[in-house]
């Protein structure tokens, strides 16, 4: 951790990603070109930090020369990286919002089947926050006023009641599992 | 539309498993594509496909650019929808796959959408100049946003073209929004930072202002330490105060830039310093993790150049020490060590073992770094330093090939922290040292520092280890090959001599080569060889120099000291003084009867055949040749009044030893000691019979004489005296090889004639007595420390190693049981079958 002084500049997000409870990718977006340029590097950036984070549950982390904030919901993990002078309350800010917005979106529901039935509305959530590695927006009310994103509604209604077993079956297998 | 139970694509993700996105296919998604094309357009299956695409991106997923540009082409169909989730997923989309299509260029807004540019080049860029003009002052603050975030993008490609749009970020920075302010400034930055006087003209102007943005205030925050850095200006400016000020901000994260801005400035005074460490002293009791971690680790820069200023926020550190966030109790530790008295660094180091196994490599950098300082300042303490860095390095020894090659800072740190305190305290020198050559195993600098600092025999040795570890681990062999190349360059011939040997035994990779050469290396008598050596080039042979007419050497190579020989003659060599055995081959080799022996395998300790306190005293030293004994005694005539003439010791054998030569000692006058010797061939036909006993007696001429001149009185007359019995046993065939790995040796040898036998040892209570019977009848030397039984065991395995007569390596592994009397198996190996028989044969 070296003293150098900050560069005066809107970019201060280097990465964002969601991992599932395996440490598996979920969604990752790299803004930095010179952060980990490879998959191959990426996702062994992700397991390290997975490895070292997943079990802690310490809310900041730094690894590999970067200041990782993170948060645990049931079964995810949500990572915002910035670089090792990063003001650490603006990355928690970003994670804040990355986060609240998500749990609106998904109706309190913010654990991974329902996070991966509602991608698109994801995808929408992360690009409204941060483009490009620089933070667009910090409030969830206007990310979630942008988004304008609605998950399915009356789900019940309209599912046969085969399909309502059927994915009730699959709910209980996976929290026991859990 | 409402969604029907039976849509298989809406609801194919149902009850498909864990993850609906999981067995995707490229293919088969992009062929779903094709419903882009439908009329009229269906929003939620085309979002859906949209996702799926999106998702495979993130993934990794490769799309050529003939299917990215097909699929793109389809997709711009969809923003005709009315949906707005589809626009904008499409936009989505069509930006993440922008990498790939590089030709298109989109610009299309919607009620709240700027879309940038993509992939333009300049000319393209110009074309929409207008429009993103319009967009950057747009009265909604997402259009405004949007804009002054893509014209940032834009400046890497096109500096000229955006700066043309200063005047319009100008007037988007006096937005009310927060955001829009925020990124406003940032643009205009960008566009100005070579222009420093309009940098201080825009920063006056925004302190003024009053911005409400606490994003746009760390923005400031920053700008104005880097004009303050760069002017070198007084900390007497208005800067100073703006930064200053911000720590009284209603939001935490300014006031933290502006601690941090403060405390990272050069020439900081401590009264300049105070209010930001009294700030980050109370964030240290922040309930969030963020926060205190942001505290510690800037109170942590703060100590390393004013520890006097941090002093004050110990109490608050302390509570951190054993904070659930490692990283933070770390920090917390390392500042306290900097900013703590002496006799708190017991306490703290004590604190920090507890969990230092738990943090990451780059915290442990900082433990190690801050240990540096400690030594520096308690120079007493260097010991508990030293313990504590070379325990951490032992922990790491077991870690995966990439921490070894990646050479992770903290490794080079600790390599460093010793070298400074070994270059600070003498008296850690020699431990300090020790650990560096320890650590040579598993680290590519303290090869050079070793080398600077080390003597050359530490530094041989740390060849001789790295050797060992590339021949045992796959993994580390490219590396060790290359370490080892540099020392094929080292200034020093032994350093030289021994890389290129190891390097080309590695080099083979094989096993046997390595268990023979690197593991358990030479057991040959150095003068030995250099003799025979030196023989084989006067004469040389048809067949190929063999190693095994070199006599052994009796102990270890690495252990071969100055021994104090008998009889020292002036012409042996004087860079290595010759083993007791060197000296007796010397003796022998002078006795023209005893040319035809060979080499001389192995020289017996004295054995006494007298008793003591009687007229003649007489040892016999047994040395054994490769089919032949010699026997040697050196008698000695305590009487004064007596010379004895013509002495030598008759010797008959009890087995089918044959006497072949007696050697007289010529004259044996009082309390002058002489040598007599008998040799003896071995039997041929029973290669099995090492054992003998020989009855001897000693027969000579003796003339009475005048103790004070020593001159004879008369002619003399024969006499003989019995002396006890001479034993020869299986012990007398065998020398003793230090094998350090064993296990490799016993691969080496091989089974092809292993042997085993089990044996109940009638009259032994404990495993101790068994082994230390068996070591010394066998005269084998124990390998891998088995000599020593540890307590209360009931069971005990003992490795020996020798060469038996005739260059045959032998190798024994005896397993003992202790239950009623001992129970010993004893498994033999070597390369000739008829050793293995007798070594069986002796125990039995």
């Amino acid at each position: 951790m070296d003293s150098a002084s900050l560069q005066p500049s809107l970019y201060t997000v280097k990465a964002v990603f969601i991992l599932d409870n395996d440490g598996n990718r979920l969604l990752s977006k790299y803004y930095d070109p010179e952060l980990y340029p490879s998959m191959k590097e990426q996702k062994n950036f992700e397991r390290n930090v997975f490895n070292k984070t997943h079990k802690a549950d310490n809310e900041i982390a730094f690894l590999e020369g970067l200041t990782i904030v993170y948060k645990g919901s049931i079964d995810l993990f949500f990572y915002v990286v910035g670089s090792a002078q990063e003001n650490e309350l603006m990355l928690m800010s970003v994670l804040n919002c990355l986060f609240d917005s998500l749990s609106h979106i998904l109706r309190k529901n913010v654990e991974r089947r329902c996070l991966l039935d509602n991608m698109d509305g994801v995808f929408l959530v992360v690009d409204e926050i941060i483009d490009g590695g620089v933070i667009l927006e910090s409030d969830p009310q206007q990310v979630l006023q942008k988004v304008n994103y609605r998950a399915d509604e009356n789900p019940l209604s309209e599912q046969s009641v085969a399909q309502v077993l059927q994915s009730a079956k699959e709910q209980i297998k996976w929290s026991i599992l859990k | 539309r409402p969604r029907v139970a039976s849509d298989p694509v809406a609801f194919s993700h149902l009850g498909s498993g864990s993850n609906p996105f999981q067995h995707l296919e490229k293919s088969a998604v992009l062929q779903e594509a094709r419903i882009f094309n439908e009329t009229p357009i269906n929003p939620r299956r085309c979002l859906h496909i949209l996702t799926k695409i999106i998702y495979l991106l993130n993934q990794g997923e490769h799309f050529g650019t003939t299917e990215a540009t097909e699929a793109f082409f389809a997709m711009t169909r969809l923003f005709q929808s009315n949906d707005q989730t589809l626009r904008r997923m499409c936009y989505l989309t069509i930006k993440e796959m922008a990498n790939i299509s590089e030709d298109v260029i989109i610009v299309t807004s919607s009620s709240s959408y700027v879309f940038p540019m993509l992939s333009p080049q300049t000319t393209m860029l110009q074309a929409i100049e207008r429009y993103m003009k319009q967009a950057i002052v747009d009265k909604v603050p997402s259009v405004s946003s949007s804009a002054l975030v893509s014209s940032l993008h834009m400046v890497k490609m096109s500096y000229d073209v955006v700066k043309r749009w200063v005047n319009e970020a100008q007037e988007a920075a006096s937005s009310d929004n927060v955001m829009v302010q925020y990124h406003a400034l940032g643009l205009l930055y960008h566009l100005r930072k070579n222009d420093r006087l309009a940098v201080t003209k825009m920063l006056n102007k925004f302190t003024k202002s009053g911005l409400k943005s606490p994003f746009a205030y760390c923005m400031l925050i920053r700008i104005a330490s880097k004009l303050l850095d760069e002017t070198e200006g007084g900390h007497d400016s208005p800067l100073f105060d703006f930064i200053e000020s911000c720590l009284r901000n209603k939001n935490e994260m300014v006031v933290y830039e502006a601690a941090s801005a403060i405390v990272h400035m050069p020439n900081c005074t401590a009264r300049e310093l105070a209010p930001a460490v009294s700030v980050l002293q109370l964030f240290c009791s922040s309930p969030k993790a963020a926060l205190r971690y942001a505290a510690v680790r800037t109170l942590n820069k703060v100590a390393m150049k004013h520890p006097s200023a941090v002093t004050a926020c110990n109490l608050d550190l302390e509570n951190l020490i054993t904070d659930s966030n490692r990283s933070i109790a770390t920090l917390a530790i390392t500042t306290l060590l900097k900013t703590g008295s002496e006799s708190s660094v017991d306490r703290l180091m004590k604190q920090i073992s507890s969990f230092v196994s738990e943090i990451s490599d780059e915290f442990k950098v900082v433990v190690v770094q801050a240990i540096s300082a400690l030594c520096q300042k308690y120079p007493r303490k260097h010991s508990v330093m030293m313990n504590f860095l070379s325990n951490m390095l032992r922990d790491d020894v077991n870690e995966s090939v990439c921490l070894w090659l990646g050479g992770f800072d903290y490794k080079r740190a600790i390599v460093d922290c010793i070298i400074s305190i070994i270059e600070e305290n003498p008296e850690s020198k020699e431990t300090g040292l020790a650990h560096l050559c320890e650590f040579t195993r598993t680290a590519t600098r303290p090869f050079a520092q070793v080398r600077k600092k080390g003597t050359a025999q530490n530094f041989k040795s740390a060849v001789s280890a790295l050797a060992k570890f590339g021949a045992q681990n796959d993994d580390l062999l490219p590396s060790v090959l290359v370490l080892m190349q540099r020392c094929m360059m080292d200034s020093d011939d032994e350093v030289r001599d021994r890389a290129t040997f190891y390097m080309n035994v590695l080099q083979q990779k094989q096993k046997a080569l390595n268990a023979a050469y690197i593991f358990n290396g030479l057991s040959v008598s150095i003068p030995g060889l250099e003799k025979s050596l030196h023989q084989y080039t006067l004469e040389p042979l048809e067949k190929p120099f063999d190693m095994k007419t070199v006599p052994l050497a009796t102990t270890p190579i690495s252990e071969q000291k100055t021994d104090i020989a008998p009889v020292a003659t002036s012409k042996l060599p004087e860079r290595l003084a010759p083993s007791r055995q060197d000296i007796y081959q010397e003796q022998l080799a002078a006795v023209p009867e005893f040319h035809g022996l060979g080499p001389l395998f192995k020289s017996s300790e004295p054995v006494q055949l007298t008793e003591a306190e009687t007229e003649y005293v007489v040892r016999c030293i047994k040395h054994t040749f490769a089919r032949h004994m010699v026997f040697q005694f050196d008698c000695t005539n305590t009487l004064n009044d007596q010379l004895l003439q013509k002495v030598l010791v008759q010797m008959e054998p009890s087995e089918s030893y044959e006497v072949i030569h007696y050697i007289p000692a010529a004259t044996l006058p009082y309390s002058q000691p002489g040598s007599s010797y008998t040799l003896v061939r071995l039997p041929d036909d029973d290669p099995t019979a090492v054992s003998c006993t020989f009855s001897c007696t000693m027969k000579y001429l003796v003339k009475d004489c005048d103790p004070n001149t020593g001159e004879p009185d008369d002619d003399g007359y024969d006499d003989e005296y019995v002396l006890e019995d001479l034993e020869v046993t299986v012990a007398d065939h065998i020398q003793k090889v230090l094998k350090p790995n064993f296990a490799a040796a016993w691969e080496e040898v091989g089974d092809e004639f292993e042997k085993e036998e089990t044996f109940a040892l009638a009259s032994v209570r404990t495993l101790d007595e068994a082994v230390g019977n068996i070591i010394s009848f066998l005269g084998m030397q124990p390998c891998e420390r088995s000599d020593k039984v540890p307590e209360n065991k009931n069971s005990h395995v003992l490795f020996l190693a020798g060469v038996f007569r005739g260059g045959h390596d032998v190798l024994v592994r005896a397993r003992l049981a202790l239950a009623d009397g001992v129970t010993m198996q004893v498994t033999v190996r070597s390369g000739e079958e008829t050793v293995v028989d007798v070594i069986l044969a002796s125990v039995g």
